[in-house]
Order: C-alpha cells, then structure tokens, then sequence
C-alpha cells in the first residue's frame, strides 16, 4: 500500500487513441470468397439446436479437409522426434519382421505354401494388411480419447479424427509395402498384372477398420470399456484371419461363413494380388467381405454421427 | 434480418450430477452397502439400456448450467459476457462454438465462426514452435495458405522468432502462452468468440494482447463475444454486456452499466442495515432506526464511481428532542483509519435539518471526486453535543467506490490500487503568473 506503482492501465488510452487512426473496415474475405457488403447475401447461416440433423457436416468435412493430414502429419512426425535414427525406424521395423518371418517360416519351419513361390512371401503378402488393419483399428479406436483436448475446446467435424488414425497406418503400410516389394527383388518373383488390383484390396481393408473404428471409438467416449475389448479382437483375429495360413486349409462348407470376416477377403486378395495369381481366390467369399466391409462402414459412420453431438459432454 | 450476427433464443443445458451418500456415524452396516450397490447397479443398468449416460454415485441430479438464455447480437457489435465462476459462461460459449449441443432452444449464427476457448490447443509439447503453429492455425480453422502468409506477423508479434525450431516442450509457461495466443489472434472470422484468454504473459505482453484484441474487435468490425474477469478490458472493448448468474441472464445493457451492477453484487453488500425498534442503537430518546447508502436513483448499493454523488441516509426515531442533538457519521477505510467525521451541526445553524418527533430520515451528500476508490467504511454517530454519545456504532455498513477521474485521458482506472491517498479530489492546476 506504501508503494507508489505507476497505473499500468493508463497508456491502454493511447494506444486505443493509436489505434483508432490506424482503423478503417476491412473488406472480409472469407477463405478468398468475397462477402458482400449488403445483406449478407452469399453469407453463411447455420441454425444449432438439440437434434437438428447436421446438414452442413459434408460440407464442413470438406472446409475442414486440410485437418486430415494435419493431423495425420502430426502423429507421424511425432514419432520419431528426438531419436538418433529417425524416420529410418519406419523402414527398420517392418524390414526386421521381414527377415524373421522368412528365417522362422521359410527356412526353419519349412512349412508348405500355396504354390511355386517362396513361403515367406505368402506369409508377409498376409501380413500386411492384417498389421494395416489391426494398427488402424487400435488407433482409430483410441483416437478420440487421446485427442480429447480438442473435442472438448474447438470445434471442427469429429469424423476426421479416427480418419486421420486410420491415415496413419496407411502411411505405415505404405513402407511396410514397399519392404515387400524388396522382398520381391531378393526371391527374383516377378508380380503379374494382378498387381494393379492392390489399391482396391487396401481400399476395402480401409473401409473395415475404418467403420469398425468408428463404431468403437465412438462408443469408447460414453463406456470406456470397450478400450479392453479392442486387443483382445486384435489378438483374437491374428490366429482366425488367414495370416499365418492359407485360406484354403478351410473346409469348403465353411468358406463362405468363414469369408464374413472381412479380413479374409483382403487377405486372400492381397496374396493373389502379389503372387500373381497363384493362391487360389474365392470369388464368393471376396464378395461377401466387400458387402461386410463397406455395411461396417455405412454403420460405423452412422453410429459415429448419431453420438457425435455428446462427445464434448461425455469425454 | 441479416445485420443480426447472432440470436440466441432459450438456450437450455443440463448435465446429470451424482451424489455419493457420505457415511454416516463412521460405521457402515453390511447389509446397507450391500442394498446400495445393488441399487446403483440396476439403475445403471436401466440407463444403459435406455441409452442414458452413466453416471457414478448414488443419486443422480440434473444440473441446469443454463437456463432460457436468450439474446441478440449485430454484426459488427462487441458484446461482453460477465459473471461470477459457475455461472454459465463457458458453457454458453461451448454451445455458440458448436462444441455440444443445447437441450432445448437454437441458436442462429449468420458468419463463420472461431472460438478461442483457450490458448494452445493442440499443441504437441514435441512439436517445434514453427510445426505448431501450423499445427495449432489448423486446428482453429486457418488454411495452409493463410498461416503462410501470416506466418511471419505471427511470429513477430509473439516475440519466439529465436526459439521457433526447438520443441515447445523447452519453452518457457511465459513464451508457450505468447506463441499461443498469437497463432490464435490471426484468426480472421466473421464472429469471433473469446474465452478469457487476454490474461496471458507478462503485463507488458497483455498491454498487446488487449491492444490486439481491440484492433481485431473495434478496428475490423467483426462481431466478437468476449467473456473475461477483466472487467477493464470489457468495459473498454465491449458496447453492450450481459450478465449471467447460475445459468440465467440477469443483465443485458451497456457494458458500464453491467460492470457496475456486477461489482456491486460481488462486494455482497446490501447498501443498507436496518434496525428494529428493540434492538435499534441508541437510548430510550433518540435511536437509530436504519442507515443507507445510494446514488441520486435513490436506490441503496455497495458500490459506486467516485464521479458520482454518495448520499449517506441515516433514519432515526426522536422520543424527546434535545437542542445539541448531534447526527452523523464517521468514514473510515478498511484499516480504520478514519478519512471523516460528519455531523449536520457542522453546517450553520439555519441550514440545519429540523429534528421532529417520530421518525427522521435524513441524508448527506458526500460530492463526487473527493474520494479516491476502495472500500469505506460508515460508522454512524449520534450525540447530545459535548455531553454524551447516544450512538457509536463501528463499521455498521460497508460500500466500494470505483476511482473514476472520467476527466482525465489517464486515469480511466478501476484500479484505485494504483492511486495512493484517501481522497482523490481533482485540483486546479495552472501555470503561476509570476
């Protein structure tokens, strides 16, 4: 109380006085898109009530696209901060699970394979896109909750968040593919045209862990549980899913029951894809898994937007 | 009508609230805990099959945070929103950023909207601070191309340009919170809405901040919500103001006026104590029935601007009249030093107020710029002149004067913190002659 202090609000006049020479309206662009000055005409209105259909989420999804690899580039980029080696760990991992497998299946095991080529193909040719797959659908189905301190404070389409986890692992699997494709050189295997169709088996593959990781990781914000149940269906579908065998140990009556795991149907058609048509594909039970995947996520997509608007609360 | 920004018509949110019965006496019967979990579970069984949240605890409350909020806001207009912690704010402004969903009522918002509802969000403690800016302009809504272009002023302006590359795990609380705010005060929407985020950094970065803050608010003429305990910086950059108070509004006017309202409710001060007959201070002759203090409205408040006439009333009931009957009062501050005394005496005797039989009601004025801000202290006196006291009461009322020396460009102060002195009377300054 004794200490004369200088008023530290006093000069907020000047610099208001300051300011107000510098004043004049700015013309508003809006992302390059003159408003005009009028009416408000071309402007933007959007109506929030409890449970009004959110008609302008597509066109949001749109605006906001430039987020999915924003934060795609940010769980990425992260990874290998502070480390000596950096993103050569991206190509070190798959590279190591590469050598061992072929060790381990092809030379220790000597276990039979689907045709002429070599063992350790086929069971890296499966591998992959069960890691791609069980990689998203872990992170997916954590990503709303580890992003929770932006669904709480701003807004933008949540959608894009399990969307970007699921970006994540395509980019890991990417490398992973191109590690095959190493492998390839080193067997001396010439892939056939069959080649081509691959994007369309990762697509399909996208699809399922997308939509499966929707629906989880939207249930995940209300009941935590389902954080458990996520590593134990991973674990579970290793041993169903035919990666470490071939699809066709399956009795006939079953193949097409069995081919509701969608799984099985990108399995198979990554195999046939890269060893160029010699495993055998089961047309009706690729259907089946198309028709799986792509309801997962039709439904997953649903679920996600019907619970989207109690996130904020419930997180 | 389209020179609406936004309309906010019967705004309702509640959330679901659990209570755990405490135990009670320090023990628990078995037969009891066991009787109660079994309740709990079944209830959150029902609501999981009803789709209801689940909620921990043993009863379960709904909580309104807010309560047919209704208001209006031109484009263009600065709008304040002020209330004590709990009252509804941050969840208003949730609801304005889409952020949750209303219970019942709508809000129609004509432009684009970003929130700032707190500064670095999303920031990666491992990012560099020249990744998380991009990161962080993203999130909020900028376009690649426009943090580009506004990369270098955002830089600038939050004074890291040395330390951009290193992870922003290193920076200091001081340099995370500038870079923040910075990314966050480049956004360019057509409604800006902002959550008490100005006090970040040192006073010298906040003097920017507001200053920033104004230029985006009053310079650009966009339409900005701004809620913040700042009550300066919301009179000085805010035209109108609401007020909400558990989860209602109980306030829409002019900023200062709202201000106003709002300090006086905080002070918790009545603006008047009454007495009964039978316990009223005084004697069998003379006691004192009540003593206010208000404004020229008539109304009794605690708190007023130094600018502004204080009338002090004082109500008495006379059961003999006396000649040298003394009515008046001390003035104190709060560490009891007293500024002055008053009486009606200390006038000439012609100017004297007449003491009638029954009840009295008399009021004295203490003019405006005397006093200097702070909190004072009325200590009422009543006396038979020289020969003894009838009243002397302590301290019976408090009310707060805000400094306002409205006449001067640098003392536009609420902080009379920064005045010394108890009376703060505006004096005549001239050059001498000779």
């Amino acid at each position: 109380m004794s200490q004369d202090r200088l008023a530290t609000h006093a000069p907020m006049s000047i610099a208001s006085a300051k300011l107000l020479k510098d004043m004049n309206v700015i013309p508003r662009t809006d992302r390059g898109r003159p408003l005009s000055q009028d009416t408000g005409a071309g402007g933007y209105e959007l109506i929030v009530e409890s449970g009004r259909a959110e008609r302008h989420y597509w066109r949001d999804l749109w605006q906001y696209r430039e987020l999915f690899q924003v934060l795609a580039w940010r769980d990425i980029s992260v990874r290998y901060k502070q480390t000596v080696i950096g993103a050569a760990w991206a190509l070190i991992r798959p590279f190591l699970t590469m050598v061992v497998f072929t060790i381990v299946f092809g030379k220790l095991a000597k276990l039979p394979s689907d045709g002429a080529e070599p063992y350790a193909l086929m069971v890296f040719a499966g591998m992959l896109p069960w890691s791609f797959f069980a990689t998203a659908l872990a992170d997916a189905s954590n990503s709303l909750i580890g992003n929770a301190n932006l669904i709480s404070k701003v807004y933008f389409p949540r959608l894009i968040v399990p969307v970007a986890a699921v970006m994540v692992a395509f980019v890991d699997f990417v490398v992973s593919f191109a590690i095959l494709a190493g492998l390839m050189v080193w067997y001396q295997f010439m892939p056939g045209w069959q080649l081509l169709l691959l994007p369309a088996f990762a697509g399909i593959a996208f699809m399922a862990s997308l939509g499966v990781g929707a629906w989880v990781t939207a249930l995940n914000v209300k009941y935590r549980d389902f954080r458990y149940v996520i590593p134990f269906i991973v674990q579970l579908g290793l041993y169903v899913s035919p990666v470490g065998f071939s699809s066709a140990i399956v009795p006939d009556e079953w193949r097409l029951v069995y081919s509701l795991n969608p799984m099985v149907g990108v399995i198979d058609g990554f195999r046939w894809c890269v060893l160029r048509g010699e495993s055998q594909l089961y047309w009706p039970g690729l259907w089946l898994s198309v028709a799986v995947s792509s309801f997962f996520l039709w439904s997953g997509i649903r679920q996600f937007r019907k619970m989207e608007k109690s996130f904020a609360d419930l997180i | 009508m389209s020179d609406i920004a936004i309309t906010a018509e019967n705004l309702s949110k509640s959330y679901l609230v659990g209570h755990r019965f405490t135990q009670r006496e320090g023990y628990s019967v078995l037969r009891d805990v066991i009787a109660r979990e079994a309740r709990n579970f079944a209830r959150k069984t029902f609501d999981f099959m009803r789709g209801i949240q689940i909620v921990q605890g043993d009863e379960v409350e709904q909580f309104w945070a807010l309560r047919d909020v209704s208001f209006e806001v031109k484009r263009g207009e600065v709008l304040g929103i002020i209330g004590r912690n709990g009252a509804g704010k941050s969840t208003l402004l949730k609801i304005l950023s889409r952020i949750t969903e209303p219970d019942r009522g709508r809000v129609t918002l004509r432009g684009r909207v970003a929130s700032l509802l707190e500064v670095g969000t999303g920031f990666h403690p491992e990012l560099t601070g020249r990744e998380n800016i991009f990161l962080n302009g993203a999130i909020l809504g900028m376009t690649r191309a426009e943090i580009k272009t506004k990369f270098d002023e955002i830089v600038a302006f939050s004074e890291v340009e040395r330390f951009l590359d290193t992870p922003v795990k290193r920076y200091s609380s001081g340099m995370y919170v500038r870079l923040a705010f910075s990314v966050a005060a480049h956004l360019e929407p057509e409604i800006l809405i902002v959550d008490e985020v100005l006090a970040v950094g040192d006073a010298e970065f906040q003097k920017k901040c507001l200053g920033k803050m104004h230029s985006v608010a009053v310079g650009e003429n966009r339409t900005v919500l701004f809620v913040s305990h700042n009550l300066q910086a919301v009179q000085s950059l805010c035209d109108r103001a609401i007020m909400l108070e558990t989860g209602t509004i109980v306030m829409q006017d002019a900023s200062r006026s709202v201000v106003a309202r709002y300090l006086a409710q905080a002070q918790s001060s009545s603006g008047e104590r009454v007495w009964n007959r039978d316990t009223a201070p005084g004697n069998e002759n003379v006691a004192l029935l009540a003593i206010r203090v208000f404004s020229s409205d008539g109304r009794p408040s605690g708190a007023f601007d130094s600018d502004q006439d204080v009338f002090i009333g004082l109500d008495f009931f006379v059961q003999e009249t006396n000649a040298s009957l003394c009515v008046g009062f001390d003035l104190t501050n709060c560490e009891g030093v007293t500024i002055f005394r008053t009486y009606q005496t200390d006038l000439p005797q012609e100017h004297w107020p007449p003491v009638k039989m029954g009840q009295n009601r008399w009021r004295c004025k203490i003019p405006k710029g005397l006093l200097n801000g702070g909190d004072f202290l009325l200590s009422p006196r009543i006396s038979i002149h020289n020969v003894s006291w009838i009243v002397h009461e302590d301290a019976v009322l408090k009310f707060h004067l805000n400094l306002r020396h409205g006449v001067s460009p640098f003392w536009n102060s609420l902080s009379e913190k920064n005045r010394p002195g108890l009376v703060a009377p505006i004096l005549d300054w001239s050059v001498a002659v000779h």
